[in-house]
């Protein structure tokens, strides 16, 4: 039992940075036209904090920590909620020229 | 059996979460993007519905019901307000892992001493830092976009001001060590860092002017990404991290290339209080300016061929953007070439000009990059600068004591004629003289952005443009 966190840690280094590159390759193929969409859609995506707030929130804790729980999950549900309705509201607005 | 299905949920959220992001690289497969990313996130909350132990379904569902209910009208604002909704969202999504990260904190202290190994305190000593200090950092920044009242706008720089914020973070980290080496014994230490990260957040932004906003969220963005990766260190949930290190690199590249377009670095855009220095380079010798009147300007348009619009955040204060549609549909009713050139950092955000114009409907490919309309910039018959100034400052080519000298510019000096649309001479932002409005070839339209571009249309669409 002894080793087993630090190898769990390193595990998750591993996903961290294999994550990063990822996100770095795909990102700077992101059109430029839509930096602005991407900062919303990802506004969303970090949303996933959600998780943690769920986990928080949802089992049986003393009071004070399941309420620091529901905040958080307040706080991440709305951005999940504005973050891809506004997302999807600009992408709609990026049109091709009508064909004549 | 409830674990592996909750992994394999996790696992099929962050393959969606990067298909989510990979068809942003194309408007036309942009808005499966979107449908992507729901379809991971509702695959990991139902994963994560699914986890033994979640008994306070009640706590859940207000929660989530008062989310929504805030959420929704959030998606609603003016274009032009986005900056500030983008904003305010990374203060919730840094508050959102600020809090996870004390709760689970004092969980331990108080039930489970065992699980708090270096590692996972140190986790946890960095969630907390950089969520709750992306969580004032970014109200602030939120309330500047805004123009709080009580908010200065312009940056405030007082002596010392960068040393006694690297010391502020200096003593937070210290402390954070201290939980790090003793989580139970120096736990008094926790509320400590957490009040000292509320305080640097707000600190780091008050040097911070509008012109540096598009820097500044992007790498807010990249915080709070990192939050959630930290948290997901916390937690051991390899989900968290995946999606946190995506936001985490797209704010990291966005601030990359906002820096690059203004020629500056990261130190210098955080600790470099931009504005400031400009405030003595405004006293220069007045050179004369020559104006134009809208009818004469709308008759030397419509005679062009091409002719390129360079907006700026002008255009987006004065609501101008559909007068600008306008001007765009009655030039190209004449059969002029009508562009625009987007500077990487006109507006307060990056992108910002892009959906503004977007959403009065002109397409997508009319607005060009400034490096690929640069060499195209000679040809042009007419360039019509809508409230951008430094982005089009000729300065900032040869001019080595300007603080924009290096930066990038959109050339609209090489021209063959230039008409500015600007309120008044008064400098402009930074402060700076543009020496584009002094340049033998450049017409001043005075007045606001919406009602000399309503006066360009006008001219068009009366008497002389009917053929």
């Amino acid at each position: 039992m002894d080793t087993a966190p630090t190898t769990e840690f390193v595990s998750l280094l591993f996903v961290f940075m294999l994550a990063t590159f990822i996100g770095l390759g795909i990102i700077t193929r992101v059109s430029r036209l839509l930096h602005t969409p991407l900062m919303s859609l990802t506004n969303a995506i970090s949303a996933i904090a959600v998780v943690g707030s769920i986990l928080v929130a949802g089992r049986d804790h003393p009071p004070l920590i399941t309420l620091l729980g529901a905040i958080a999950l307040f706080a991440s549900m709305t951005n999940i909620i504005s973050g891809f309705l506004i997302t999807d509201r600009m992408l709609k607005m990026f049109k091709k020229e009508p064909t004549k | 059996m409830r674990f592996q299905a909750i992994q394999l949920a996790y696992l099929v959220a962050t393959a969606l979460f990067i298909f989510s992001l990979h068809w942003m690289n194309d408007p036309k497969s942009a808005r499966r993007g979107v449908f992507a990313g729901v379809a991971a996130m509702s695959v990991a909350i139902l994963g994560t519905l699914l986890s033994p132990g979640i008994v306070n379904w009640h706590w859940i569902a207000i929660a989530a019901v008062l989310g929504v209910a805030v959420g929704v009208p959030l998606s609603w604002v003016p274009l032009t307000a986005v900056p500030q909704r983008t904003a305010l969202s990374h203060a919730f999504g840094g508050l959102a892992a600020g809090l996870v990260g004390a709760a689970e904190y004092y969980l331990w202290v108080g039930n489970e001493p065992h699980m708090l190994t270096p590692f996972r305190v140190f986790a946890i000593v960095a969630e907390i830092i950089l969520g709750f200090l992306t969580f004032t950092g970014s109200l602030m920044a939120a309330g500047k976009l805004q123009e709080v009242k009580w908010i200065p706008q312009r940056p405030v720089t007082y002596p010392f001001q960068n040393q006694s914020n690297f010391l502020l973070l200096a003593v937070a980290v210290a402390c954070g060590i201290g939980v790090i080496v003793k989580p139970i014994e120096w736990s008094f230490l926790f509320p400590v860092v957490i009040m000292l990260a509320l305080a640097f957040g707000i600190l780091l932004i008050i040097p911070i002017g509008g012109a540096d906003m598009p820097t500044v969220i992007a790498l807010l963005n990249s915080y709070a990404g990192l939050s959630a990766v930290a948290m997901g260190f916390v937690l051991d949930n390899k989900l968290l991290i995946t999606a946190g290190a995506l936001d985490g690199s797209s704010g990291l590249i966005l601030a990359i290339i906002m820096c690059k377009a203004m020629n500056r670095s990261f130190t210098n855009v955080l600790f470099g209080a931009f504005g400031q220095v400009q405030a003595q380079a405004a006293v220069g010798e007045q050179k004369l300016v020559k104006q134009e009147t809208p009818e004469g300007a709308a008759q030397i348009m419509e005679q062009a061929n091409l002719v390129v619009i360079v907006p700026g955040y002008g255009m987006a204060v004065a609501q101008a953007q559909h007068r600008v549609r306008e001007l765009y549909d009655q030039l190209s009713k004449r059969g002029v070439d009508v562009r625009f050139a987007i500077h990487p950092v006109a507006g307060r955000m990056p992108g910002h000009m892009n959906v503004l114009l977007a959403e009065t409907e002109i397409p997508y490919d009319k607005l060009v990059e400034m490096d690929d309309i640069n060499p195209d910039m000679p040809q042009a018959d007419v360039v019509l600068v809508i409230g951008a100034n430094d982005v089009v400052n000729p300065a900032a080519r040869h001019e080595k004591t300007s603080p924009i000298f290096g930066m990038p510019i959109i050339d609209a000096d090489k021209a063959k004629m230039c008409f500015a649309i600007k309120r008044s001479m008064n400098p402009g932002f930074a402060g700076i003289d543009n020496e584009l409005y002094t340049a033998d070839h450049t017409y001043m339209l005075f007045g606001d952005a919406k009602s000399v571009v309503g006066e360009l249309v006008k001219n068009l669409s009366g008497g002389s443009g009917m053929h």
